[in-house]
């Protein structure tokens, strides 16, 4: 039953890391919007301070969305999907891997990346790790929820747009707690519960998407 | 063992074909005919379970493929008019990913095997997007080698191939037929396979 998923990831990485530029693109455009906000915001540190932990999470989620119509469509053209769809396995489950992958490739990444791009905002320390923290809970949600306007749009013209309207009203929930996580550990809160929150949104999303996902790509299909 | 019941297809707002019955017994050969877009390739993918027919059924050993479901395609082979490989993996990853993700255990030295039996020892470790058309198509039909699964249904098996492969893909083709299989199959090429008995069936005549 795992098998399948643990082939799947494997073999998605490998596609990724055949082509790095993917990859390079969903990291220069987080760093690029990360950095334009304190370059137009100017050196206001108590400002940008406040910005901070908002300005990172939209930028993740925006990168998140941007490597998302990729996610099936190659599958697609070269009937790869189809060959999954008709694989004894369930489909559900093929999906969820390519989900991890996903997440691997771009959340991953991003939340590595992110601690790094709040020092221009001069995040504390304490809520850097926040962040970093909160990244890596909140974007395996990102990419599961992200699977399922991917599979919706499938095959559709102009489907990246469509895709990016779908999704991103989702994605609002763990915007919330994501950024509500940094923030409450600026004013010295705790991240506790906002953390715990996003970590069920995970789950939750993790359990569920890849089924609603795997529906929509057998309607894709027909 | 595999029966089209009175299959119905409609595309947009036109009725491709209708009332579609055959039944096909063990080592029977079906050749599926007709001109361009009389819905061959519907009709194949109805067959697969991937799309869903307006009206009547598919029935595999008796049973609606829509009930058994992941049981049908454990016993099914498709092989679309898309090749279903990676261009950034080599033909021998190509192979082993897409076994895996069939669910299938297939080792490497048999893997190399096959790719050698479609003429393409030298190049198992070449990237697929260096690979001619008809070479890509080789890589896709070197699954069918090791494929021991009882119902292959293959659409226009034979595009892009030179003589000789197609030589190789009818002794294939007829060995699985021998062992008992059955297989439904498009081609606008005229080919002679060894069957227990070749059914044709012409759409749209």
């Amino acid at each position: 039953m795992f098998r399948i998923v643990s082939h799947t990831i494997a073999r998605d990485l490998r596609l990724a890391l055949r082509r790095p530029a993917d990859l390079a693109s969903v990291l220069f455009f987080f760093i690029i919007v990360a950095s334009l906000f304190p370059l137009g915001v100017g050196p206001e540190v108590d400002l940008l301070r406040q910005l901070a932990p908002g300005v990172l999470w939209v930028g993740a989620l925006l990168a998140t969305q941007l490597s998302l119509p990729r996610l099936f469509a190659d599958d697609y053209r070269d009937g790869t999907l189809e060959q999954l769809a008709l694989s004894p396995n369930p489909l559900g489950l093929m999906v969820l891997g390519k989900v991890i992958a996903h997440w691997l490739v771009s959340g991953l990444p991003l939340a590595l990346l992110a601690p790094v791009l709040g020092l221009q905002f001069d995040l504390p320390t304490d809520a850097l790790w926040v962040l970093a923290g909160s990244i890596l809970l909140g974007t395996p949600a990102l990419s599961g929820i992200g699977a399922i306007g991917a599979g919706l749009t499938l095959g559709l013209r102009g489907g990246g747009v469509l895709l990016s309207l779908l999704v991103l009203p989702l994605y609002i929930p763990v915007l919330i707690f994501g950024a509500g996580a940094v923030d409450a550990s600026v004013s010295g809160l705790g991240p506790g519960a906002h953390l715990s929150l996003l970590a069920a949104l995970t789950v939750g999303g993790l359990a569920f998407a890849p089924w609603a996902a795997a529906a929509a790509l057998k309607i894709a299909l027909e | 063992m595999l029966e089209a019941d009175n299959l119905e297809c409609i595309r947009g707002a036109r009725r491709l074909f209708h009332g579609v019955s055959f039944g096909l017994a063990e080592g029977e050969l079906l050749f599926l005919q007709g001109k361009n877009g009389a819905g061959k390739t519907s009709l194949l993918r109805m067959l697969c379970g991937l799309s869903p027919p307006e009206s009547g059924e598919v029935r595999w050993k008796g049973a609606s493929i829509r009930k058994l479901a992941d049981d049908f395609r454990a016993d099914l082979c498709y092989l679309g008019h898309l090749n279903a490989i990676k261009e950034e993996l080599s033909p021998l990853e190509n192979l082993l990913a897409s076994a895996r993700l069939a669910g299938e255990d297939l080792a490497a030295d048999d893997a190399l095997d096959a790719l050698a039996q479609v003429g393409l020892s030298g190049r198992e470790d070449l990237i697929c997007r260096y690979l001619s058309q008809g070479q890509k198509r080789r890589v896709a039909l070197a699954r069918l080698v090791q494929e021991r699964r009882p119902l292959w249904i293959l659409d226009e098996p034979f595009v892009a191939l030179d003589v000789h492969a197609v030589d190789w893909l009818v002794g294939i083709i007829g060995a699985h037929l021998q062992r008992g299989g059955l297989a439904v199959m498009t081609t606008h090429q005229p080919v002679e396979i060894p069957a227990g008995a070749v059914r044709v069936l012409r759409l749209g005549a």
